[in-house]
């Protein structure tokens, strides 16, 4: 039986909306934890963790989001986990954002003034508070845009969370069409809700991002 | 504990390269098209008429705020109840263009804009016709300005088209999907497919990079 495409069906669409910024929220946190850790390795002094997140960063930015979706859903069943698409579509997300948050972060990190630090050092505050006061806050002022813009990225990335069977947004959309069969409506609709998610951020990371270059600018 | 088995792989990689190079083929077409559709919008949003520009940037946004899966989903799906019937493989193409144009036309346009007024007035003053300005005037170094941006969403693009084989499109991970099938060796074909599309992307930059200097060698004035 075919069932119309109705107020009923758009609701269930619409309501499917907080499995995505469930996980959305949950792997942008991981993500965050993650990509702090890899945005200092990147500028550590150590060679060694230098090398290791370069290469984590080139790994995750150089292969499909969907292929690592596959792998860490693939992946726990040999470690010996029982598949679960939540669990497989956080980490896998998690990780994907930590790749990337890093990599904007390392250049924020790098973007504050060297001299910044070499006060800190002339003050006496070692590694741990010269970055927890002096150069973080700094690099953070600097960093809330282009986060924000990736936020969109990463909101955008967990439909591909709908393929290894994880219900959110984009794969209730699929279920409603295989009821209704009313592609257009179904997808629309779907799209709409995701536009809806990602147009505002979009919008405030352009602003800041225009303040903040009249800021800096000379 | 799990025994990797890598044999199967192995014995049926030559399906995992044809896949590969349909990968590259879908990604070189949608890049080549989706830059004509750029630099027409690119054209538009900076010099056309006001309504198109307001259409022009509809479309990025629109673009720009939904999911790529949504969007080849919307063609592949929704675009036969409006009369578009595609092919798979028509519809990923498709999907590619519009997706890529969207991004490009933003590229293309910062470009654009990096190009001083004072330059086109020096390419009226030498007697360059219309073409030849935006050609020689406005194209060539504003193309040098963001060919990075360029190549870095061509990467994008490319990764991206892994998501076609949801429509059942031909490309790398239908191929992968293909042998998991047949193999059930699903963790080792995704490794294969995922180490396949790690080269690729590194063999592209190291391309774009080598065309970089073949192509943009002469002196930059400042």
């Amino acid at each position: 039986m075919i069932r119309a495409f109705g107020w009923n069906e758009f609701l269930v669409i619409v309501a499917a909306a907080q499995w995505t910024i469930a996980l959305s929220a949950i792997a942008f946190a991981g993500g965050s934890v993650g990509g702090l850790l890899v945005a200092l390795m990147r500028v550590s002094e150590t060679r060694a963790l230098r090398l290791f997140a370069t290469g984590f960063i080139r790994v995750f930015q150089g292969t499909p989001l969907l292929m690592q979706l596959f792998l860490v859903f693939f992946g726990m069943n040999i470690f010996g986990f029982a598949i679960n698409p939540w669990i497989a579509a956080t980490i896998a997300l998690a990780l994907h954002a930590s790749a990337f948050l890093g990599e904007i972060w390392r250049g924020c990190i790098e973007a504050v003034p060297k001299g910044q630090r070499e006060a800190a050092t002339a003050l006496g505050l070692r590694y741990f508070r010269s970055m927890r006061h002096v150069i973080l806050p700094q690099a953070a002022r600097i960093a809330v845009a282009p986060t924000v813009g990736f936020l969109v990225q990463l909101i955008k990335g967990t439909s591909l969370a709908s393929i290894i069977g994880f219900t959110e947004l984009t794969r209730q959309g699929q279920i409603i069409n295989n009821a209704t069969f009313s592609p257009f409506l179904v997808f629309g609709t779907v799209a709409t809700v995701y536009f809806l998610l990602c147009w505002p951020l979009s919008l405030i990371a352009r602003r800041m991002e225009t303040r903040f270059s009249r800021a800096t600018a000379r | 504990m799990y025994e990797f088995n890598f044999a199967p792989v192995l014995a049926s990689f030559d399906q995992l390269l044809v896949g590969a190079w349909l990968t590259v083929r879908l990604s070189c077409a949608a890049m080549l098209i989706g830059l004509v559709v750029s630099v027409f919008c690119a054209w538009g949003k900076t010099a056309g008429p006001a309504i198109l520009r307001h259409v022009i940037d509809g479309y990025i946004e629109i673009i720009r705020n939904t999911p790529f899966l949504v969007q080849i989903f919307f063609i592949f799906f929704g675009m036969p109840s409006l009369g578009l019937r595609l092919s798979p493989n028509s519809a990923a193409l498709l999907a590619l263009v519009v997706n890529f144009g969207a991004y490009g036309t933003e590229i293309i346009r910062a470009g654009i804009e990096s190009i001083h007024k004072g330059q086109v007035e020096a390419g009226w003053a030498l007697g360059l016709s219309r073409p030849q300005i935006f050609r020689y005037v406005v194209m060539k170094p504003a193309l040098r300005t963001v060919y990075p941006a360029l190549t870095s969403q061509f990467i994008y693009l490319m990764l991206n088209t892994s998501v076609v084989s949801v429509i059942s499109a031909d490309d790398l991970a239908a191929a992968g999907n293909d042998l998991q099938s047949a193999t059930f060796a699903s963790f080792e074909v995704y490794i294969a497919v995922t180490l396949i599309y790690l080269a690729l992307s590194v063999g592209f930059s190291a391309l774009f990079y080598a065309l970089e200097k073949a192509a943009f060698k002469y002196p930059l004035g400042r």
